[in-house]
């Protein structure tokens, strides 16, 4: 069964990407609007055909393990492991994660939004290589008309052998949760569900599931192109490749940057035009990521390694910055509100266990107490009892407050804050109504 | 000689009641909302106190995974 | 007639079936109330949480007996045909069909709920408590039965029985009603904090 055909009359030879070059996801010049399906195969080519035979796809799944790609949804684990597992089995589905429930990261709107057919290409090439015969994408409702429009185009050109089904993500935090995603694709409730069973087993109508974040389908298109030392060609011996990162807080340019990994964490914030007033502290991976202080982190590489010093990591491509001026007990505490808030209210530790260390990260904030023992001895009864990941990552941010805003904590507990700011640094989506 | 076994709670349909804690209060502590703590392996001779609370635990929430 | 010729008399399976007939009655109507006590948490203070839930099965279980007593006593009493199709088909018996039938229904009804317990971890959370639903059911069959298959209410102690169960049952149907009123569960989405029923100990809401 031939996966791709090239009946659009365009030129069907593979358009050569220089290695070491950026962007390789984003278009060049970051041009208005969407790629065409016409300016995304001039740039690009088309998907190398493939019959589809399991030697085919054996052989793609070895190029990507050479590859060294990894999940770009934060949990950084071997793409090509996940796809042989989910190749093992019988009537597989894929599903393209694009939901981006973190508020604050941009980035896997900015793909969909800019280069749809690259998202597109990665997750027909995903369902080809397990042996499915559909892929359902899910994307921010920001981006759906523009995805609409993609799958059209590629309708039209009669480009793929796999059904796209497109679907709009939840609204919620939790929502981008593999797992959620299922869930909320099947039932419309976007809540995580217990794991065993593993999605790559049972997942979308009890078919064997693969989930991939958008971007690292994106990857997996281009690798499949220009093969894996292409790939390796930018990037870190043990982390190979290009990542998103979304850049915001106190940078002159706010922006989503593709980026080398590993590129010192600096030169990643003069991507964004530079902070505009003297940093204090770095929030590194996102939502569920860590603190870092900036000066501490600004030399060191952004990527899994090179950040590991600090207890941090990449997590799904998000630097903030947390300009001097500003309250970091303060930000830390408005966060840790909305991701108490959204809990998907499944289990009673996550419930009522991140209401409670809301409440006390706020007290802290506010100065109102300046004993952490209580907090302490909540975070660990929170910490690895819920169904997901969700109370363990609020658990490490806090964690990672208490460390970097020390000092902080010590000036609230004397009944002062030397911060001067007075907006908020980290977007956080006003309070929904219960 | 058969290997301790481990209590798993599923946390989405456990509620919080209270009852496995009751039937065993060395191996299951309460956090402050009222869920359940599992504190380490079953010890052999509580296996058939933990099959006990598994069986009465009204939502279904508590496994009792066995070693070989 | 005393008690003794009416046992020794062919009277003597008929006495037994009422009589076992009245018990279960009571034991069904405690067991039905143990078990909203249990859903509700409602308890004597003193009592371990389990206790009201292993009452409620173990009461369940005993009142087999009392059911297999009052069945097989009617089926084997020469003085009436009911014949042992009846045990299991309703509305089967010659005799009386439609009063005899609703004992069969509810016999029908609460056996399905017991058996899906005895095997409920194999079964599923959700199919037990779907199936569990149909006590609420088995009940006023079964008291439709009693009122309308038992010669005994003109005595003024199987009045004051039966009354006493229905009573009994109707307030805690009536708390179960309540409950679902007061904390509704949000369709499609399971929560927590819904079903949280008994206070805890050191609780923060």
């Amino acid at each position: 069964m031939r996966a791709y055909e090239n009946i659009t009359g365009l030129p069907p030879l593979v358009a050569d990407q220089p290695a070491d070059q950026l962007p390789r996801l984003l278009p060049a010049g970051f041009a208005a609007g969407p790629a065409s399906l016409a300016e995304h195969i001039g740039r690009y080519g088309l998907l190398p055909s493939s019959s589809g035979d399991r030697p085919d796809r054996q052989a793609l799944i070895g190029e990507v393990e050479r590859s060294g790609l990894t999940g770009r949804g934060g949990a950084a684990f071997p793409t090509a492991r996940k796809l042989a597992a989910v190749a093992a089995q019988a009537a597989p589905v894929v599903v393209a994660n694009g939901t981006e429930g973190e508020p604050a990261s941009a980035k896997d709107k900015v793909l969909l939004a800019r280069s749809p057919h690259l998202v597109l290409d990665g997750a027909v090439l995903a369902a080809a290589m397990v042996g499915a015969r559909q892929a359902v994408v899910v994307v921010h409702q920001s981006v759906r008309e523009i995805l609409d429009q993609a799958v059209a185009e590629r309708r039209r050109a009669g480009l793929d052998r796999v059904r796209i089904r497109l679907v709009t993500g939840a609204d919620r935090f939790v929502g981008g949760e593999a797992s959620a995603v299922v869930h909320w694709i099947e039932r419309g409730v976007p809540a995580p569900t217990l794991t065993p069973p593993r999605l790559s087993e049972r997942g979308l109508g009890g078919k064997p599931t693969l989930v991939q974040n958008v971007e690292t389908l994106a990857h997996l298109a281009l690798v499949a192109r220009y093969g894996a030392s292409w790939f390796r060609a930018l990037g870190t011996a043990r982390e190979p490749g290009t990542m998103l990162v979304t850049i915001l807080g106190a940078v002159n340019e706010p922006c989503v940057h593709e980026i080398a990994i590993g590129t010192p964490v600096g030169e990643v914030l003069s991507l964004a035009g530079g902070a505009s007033a003297p940093l204090q502290a770095l929030l590194l991976g996102g939502y569920f990521g860590r603190w870092a202080g900036a000066s501490e982190a600004v030399p060191l590489p952004f990527s899994t390694a090179g950040l590991a010093p600090l207890g941090a990591g990449p997590g799904a491509g998000l630097i903030a910055a947390l300009p001097a001026d500003a309250c970091g007990l303060a930000e830390t505490a408005r966060v840790v509100r909305y991701l108490a808030d959204e809990s998907a209210g499944q289990c009673g530790p996550c419930l009522f266990g991140l209401d409670a260390v809301a409440g006390e990260v706020q007290r802290l904030a506010d100065g109102r107490t300046s004993s952490l023992a209580t907090l302490r001895r909540w975070l660990g009864q929170v910490d690895g009892r819920g169904a997901c990941r969700h109370p363990d990552g609020t658990v490490g941010l806090i964690r990672s407050a208490l460390t970097v805003f020390a000092a902080e904590l010590d000036q609230h507990a004397q009944g002062w804050c030397c911060a001067t700011r007075r907006g908020a640094v980290l977007p956080v989506p006003p309070r929904r109504q219960p | 000689m058969t290997r301790p076994a481990r209590l798993r709670v599923d946390p989405i349909a456990c509620d919080g009641r209270g009852l496995c804690a009751e039937i065993l209060p060395g191996l299951i502590t309460l956090d402050d909302w009222g869920y359940p703590v599992i504190q380490g392996e079953v010890p052999a001779a509580l296996v058939a106190d933990a099959g006990e609370a598994v069986r009465v635990c009204p939502k279904l929430a508590l496994h009792l995974e066995k070693r070989r | 007639m005393s008690v003794a010729a009416a046992v020794a008399g062919s009277q003597g399976l008929w006495f037994v079936s009422r009589a076992s007939g009245l018990a279960l009655l009571a034991s069904f109507s405690a067991v039905l109330v143990l078990g909203v006590a249990a859903r509700l948490g409602s308890a004597p203070r003193r009592w371990a949480r389990f206790a009201v839930p292993e009452v409620h099965r173990t009461l369940a279980l005993f009142s087999v007996a009392f059911l297999a007593l009052h069945v097989l006593t009617a089926i084997l009493d020469p003085f009436v045909t009911i014949g042992w199709a009846a045990t299991v088909l309703p509305f089967a018996s010659g005799y009386r069909t439609l009063a005899i039938g609703l004992g069969t229904l509810a016999v029908d009804l609460g056996g399905a709920v017991l058996l899906t317990s005895l095997i409920r971890r194999r079964l599923g959370y959700r199919a037990w408590r779907a199936v569990h639903w149909l006590a609420y059911l088995a009940w006023p069959v079964a008291f439709v039965h009693s009122l309308t298959a038992g010669h005994d209410l003109g005595l003024w102690w199987v009045a004051l029985i039966e009354w006493g169960c229905a009573i009994a049952v109707a307030t805690a149907v009536l708390a179960r009603v309540l409950q679902s009123i007061r904390h509704p569960r949000p369709a499609g989405q399971r929560s927590a904090s819904f079903d949280r029923l008994t206070p805890q100990k050191g609780a923060l809401r």
